[in-house]
Formats: C-alpha cells, structure tokens, sequence
C-alpha cells in the first residue's frame, strides 16, 4: 500500500461517525437516489447514483467497523480499496457530484448521502485523487488569497472603479462596522456591479461596512477539495479580520459555497463558536424590505424565472428570503415545479466549475439539459440567480446550447431598481 | 427425523436459537453504529418551523414531491409489501399466539381468510419488486448477491406460510415446519444484513433531519 492511500484510508476512518454508520446500514439499494441526481436524470447511467459514489467509503466502514467485516477482512474475504479503485471514483465524487444534497432530501431511510460525499472527500484528498482543476484552485487560495489568484491591488482596482461609478466612498479596513463585506473572485472579475449594488443598498439603509484587505475572499476551495486543514487555513483568514475589526456581521456574498463555508462548516473547522453573526447578503435584503427600507421605483416587467443556489437554499437553509425579494423587483415572475429546496443543481457546485477535462465539460453541459428544460417549459428568456458560480456555469451552459436567455444577479437587479 | 421431531425442533431449540441471535445480534449491531458517535455542530444554528430529526423520521415515509411520478414501482410496490409483512406478522393469529407465548402479550387478531388474502397481495408485490430490481438499469446495477439472497429470505416465510395454511404441496406438519424453519432464518440474517434497515432507518432519518435543522431546512 502506498504511503498515500495508507493516508487516504485513514482519514477515511477518521471521518467515519455515527450517521455514516447508520446510513451504510439502511441502504436496501432501492435506487431512488439516483432519480434526485442531474448526472443521473440526464445521461441515464446507473454509475451516477449517488449512494454507488461512495462504494469505497462503505467498504472501509465495513472493513473497520463491523464484527462481520472484521472477521471476512481477516480471513481475506473482502476486497482492500486500491489506488487503482480511487482513480476511478475521482470522476464520481467530483465531476459528477456538485455537494447540491438533492439526493439526500429523498432517500427514503433517511439517509443524507451529501454528508458521506463530503467527508468521502477528506480521503480522496489526502490519497491525492483530485482534479487538477480543484486542485490548483485550492493551492492559489492557500498561497495568494483567491481562487483565480486575484491579489489585494486588483481587488482595490475594482473598489475604486465602482466608488467612480457610484460617487459613494466603499470603506477599507475600518474597525467598528456593522458589516464586514466578504465577496469572491468571480464577482471581483466578472460581476463587479455586484460591490457597486451593495454600496448603494447600504448607503440607502444607512448601515455602515467596510471590506478587509487581508480577508476579501469568501470562497473555500479547501472544502470542496476535500481537506479540514487547507479549509481551515483559509476561513481563518475571515475570523482573523472579523474579529480584528470588531465587526458585528460578515456578510456572505451571493456565492453558495462561500456561505456554507463560512456559515455553516466554518465554526466547526476553527473548532468554535464565532463570536458575529454571518448573515447571507439575501438575509440581509430580505431583512431591510420587511423593514420597508428596500423600495424599488419600477419592476422588470420580462417574465422570469428564479434558480435556487443548492448551497444557499436547500443545503444553506436561505429558504423564506429569495422569492419575496424577487417579487418585489419582478412583475412576472413565474414560480417553477421544483423550486427552493427541491430545485436542479446548475451542475457546476462543490467543485465541478473548476474541473476543465474535456469529459468534465461534456458532462457539465448534459447535466444543464435539465435547467434548459426549466427554462423552456416556464416559457421565459430571463432566469434571475444569487451565485456566482452558478452564473458561470449558467451562461456556460447557455453557451453551448446557444440559448438567448438572459441571466441576472438578484442582488444587481434589486440595485438597479431600488428608489433613488 | 421425523416431519414431527421437526416440527418439534424448530418450535423448541430452533426458535430459542434463532431469537438468541436475533436479539444479541440487533443489541450488537446498534452498540457498534451508535456508538461511533458525531460531532457537535458549532455553528450558530438556525431554526425553522417543520426542521427537526422527528419531523423527519415521519415525514420520510411520504414521497417527496416529483418522486412518486419518477419511481412509482418502488414507491407503490414497497408500501403494499411493507404493510402487507406488518399486518401478517403482528395480526396474524399464530403469531399473536407465539408473541403471547414468549413476552405474555396479546392482542386481538385478524381473520385467517384476510391475512391469507394480505399474503398474496404481499407476494405479488415483492414479485413485482424483485422484477423491478432485474428491469431497471440502476437498481440492477446496485444490486448485490446480499440483494437477491435478503428478497428470498424475506419471501420464504410468507410463501410457506401461506402454503402451508392452504395446504398445498407438502402435508401440513412439513410444510409448517419449514415455514417456521424459514421464518428462524430471516431472524439470523436481520440484524447482519441490509434486512437491519428496520432498526436503523429511525436513527439515519433522525440524524439527516436533526443535521439539516441545524440549518433551518425541513428535510
């Protein structure tokens, strides 16, 4: 056994627990799960069922933690997981899974099979079996700050382009804020209207924030590579700031997996509590429009439909905020069959994105069949979404089936249409 | 031996063992998943009417929306024969009778020609099922010889209690024996095969409703 699958199996032992246990054992292998999987819905291929992504995994609960498996491992009646079988479950717990937890919301023992996905990735990252594409994303975070390896001066660059734009001042490093702005690098580089739409949001609330030059990045690609230490490493970043500026909120940008890397996996991976509230930039809209502080002066009027980020809505529990704030800025928005938590992954979460093999982007692109079908059967030309990474693959996904939907971030339109 | 003496065993020392094992077994298999433990989630949490590890527990006993249209034979097939082994086992006079004989409680019981019926209905719906399993891509794809061996297991009994009960086949004391002889091995195999799934579903729904209610979603 090589040095660094004796890792990957150990820390596959490691995160093995209670629930891991407990859903190995109520799997009767009915399938259902792979009717809840885009990958499988839209390529039809049984390997893509998610519960089968984590056949390795269960081999080694059942090699290291049941008295039958112990004794069958003893007496050479089971078969070790290899180098070789790793290799092979890179594209099935990576390319063909985005973490979007759809498959978990069905099981009908219960069963949450992201959970397993994600601890999965633990030991597929310390054995070495990941994607380049993550990987280097991870390594350019951990070294330079961001996943496209932005550094400070261009964020700064960006932040006095939109101070131009807005004529309004966008605070640095001030201590005693309410909000600590955190954005990710798909919103510096591609969607920089978005820090112009919150500065005029705040300067109308008369809410005070600033932005923190050693920990502007709210992206983690340490969780979804797969490794608690890189992951750590990089929320801390954020605490550090936070706790440094004396700030009483961090505000999450749009991006569904900065969310849950900072909200949810973030306190656990410091290993305590924070001491300020991460509040997602949608709480935080919704919070000032029942306050009646966010009035628009006109309404798009193009029928639309909304994409619920999984990370966000389903996995992050922004359940009530998106669809109230929609209505206020739309006229005609259309509500589609699988909304909130039971909608279609873009295809692009947990990772995917980054994945560039040609295989990886055919099968991106398959998987987008089912947000095209959305579209087409809501009979709209305009989709609105609150993430970045999901507008990427988004407009990606329009791309290849050279559609001419429009695709807008909820936060920019709100903006654009608040009162003056 | 004769079809008495076997009648004979698998009432007496048979049942004795094959409770045994079942009991120790399921004691056993619960220590060595519950005790593995989890983590406290130290993040803030957020609360959400409907979200918590019970809701949940209920709740995955219904179809989540779209679902019943894009499995209809899992869902349908799997109800009928779940209720119809229930209503057997637990209603089932000579079953009430052997429960009695062995904790000392009893309840009334439903009348042989229905649970005859209910026997039936119960086959055909695991015949059904177990075509599915051959028909479609992912679940024979996912199926093990555990898979075919557990739908046997659980099939035997049913369908030699139901022959014996209509005499068919064998004389009554050998078909009888045998169903009591296959009912002892559905008990051995339970607690160590995905058969367990009837303990552990409660604590797995539990645990995905309890981790998601950390977060507000109603799973």
């Amino acid at each position: 056994m090589s040095a660094s699958l004796e890792k990957g199996i150990h820390a596959l032992k490691e995160v093995i627990d209670a629930p891991i246990a407990s859903y190995f054992e109520s799997c009767v292998h009915c399938g259902l799960c792979a009717e809840a999987c885009l990958f499988h819905t839209e390529t039809g291929d049984p390997k893509y069922t998610p519960i089968h992504k984590l056949e390795p995994l269960r081999r080694v609960y059942e090699q290291e933690y049941t008295l039958l498996g112990r004794l069958k491992k003893m007496v050479g009646l089971s078969k070790p997981v290899t180098d070789d079988e790793l290799d092979q479950w890179q594209e099935l717990v990576y390319d063909s899974c985005t973490l979007c937890g759809r498959c978990s919301l069905v099981c009908p023992v219960g069963n949450d099979i992201v959970y397993m996905v994600r601890k999965f990735r633990e030991g597929m990252a310390v054995s070495g079996h990941v994607p380049d594409g993550i990987r280097s994303a991870t390594k350019r975070t951990v070294e330079l700050g961001g996943p496209m390896g932005l550094k400070w001066p261009a964020v700064a660059n960006v932040l006095k382009h939109a101070e131009e734009n807005t004529g309004l001042k966008i605070p640095v490093d001030q201590a005693g804020a309410d909000y600590l702005v955190l954005l990710s690098s798909m919103e510096i580089v591609n969607y920089p209207e978005y820090i112009e739409a919150l500065a005029k949001i705040f300067h109308k609330a008369g809410i005070s924030f600033t932005l923190a030059s050693d920990a502007y990045e709210a992206t983690n690609a340490g969780i979804q590579i797969g490794s608690s230490d890189l992951a750590k490493v990089i929320v801390s970043r954020i605490v550090d700031a936070a706790e440094k500026l004396k700030v009483k909120n961090v505000l999450s940008p749009e991006c569904g997996h900065a969310y849950m890397a900072i909200r949810w996996e973030g306190p656990n991976l410091v290993g305590r509590p924070f001491g300020f509230n991460v509040v997602h930039v949608l709480e935080l809209l919704d919070e000032l429009r029942q306050k009646g502080v966010l009035k628009m002066k006109d309404k798009i009027k193009d029928p639309l439909i909304l994409h619920d980020p999984c990370q966000i809505v389903r996995r992050g529990g922004v359940l009530q905020a998106p669809e109230p704030l929609i209505q206020q800025v739309a006229e005609n928005y259309i509500p589609i069959v699988d909304k909130q938590k039971l909608n279609w992954c873009c295809g692009g979460g947990g990772g995917a994105s980054a994945i560039h093999t040609e295989e990886a982007e055919a099968l991106r692109a398959q998987a987008f069949r089912i947000k095209k079908r959305q579209i087409e059967e809501a009979g709209v030309n305009t989709m609105v979404t609150f993430c970045a990474n999901c507008r990427i693959t988004i407009e990606e996904g329009f791309d290849h089936y050279e559609m001419n939907t429009k695709l807008l971030g909820l936060t920019e339109l709100l903006a654009e249409h608040l009162e003056d | 031996m004769t079809d008495l003496q076997f009648l004979t065993w698998t009432r007496g020392p048979g049942l004795d063992i094959a409770v045994g094992i079942f009991l120790l077994g399921v004691l056993w298999r619960l220590i060595e998943i519950y005790t593995l433990g989890r983590k406290k989630d130290l993040a803030a949490p957020r609360h959400a009417a409907g979200a918590s590890g019970l809701h949940t527990v209920f709740r995955r006993s219904l179809p989540p929306p779209g679902m019943l249209k894009r499995s209809p034979v899992s869902y349908i097939g799997g109800y009928i024969f779940h209720i119809g082994l229930a209503i057997i086992v637990f209603l089932g006079a000579p079953h009430i009778l052997l429960i009695q004989n062995l904790v000392g409680l009893s309840w009334p019981s439903l009348p042989s020609q229905f649970i005859g019926l209910t026997a039936v209905v119960t086959m055909a719906a695991m015949v059904v099922m177990l075509a599915d399993r051959i028909n479609k891509p992912v679940k024979r794809f996912l199926s093990t010889f555990e898979d075919w061996f557990t739908w046997a297991v659980t099939f035997l009994p049913v369908l030699t209690g139901w022959m014996a009960t209509q005499h068919l086949l064998l004389p009554y004391t050998q078909m009888l024996a045998l169903h009591i002889l296959s009912a002892e091995v559905l008990l051995v195999v339970l607690p160590f095969s995905k058969l367990f799934h009837g303990f552990t579903l409660f604590g797995s729904r539990w645990y995905n409703g309890r981790v998601n209610a950390h977060k507000g979603v109603p799973v």
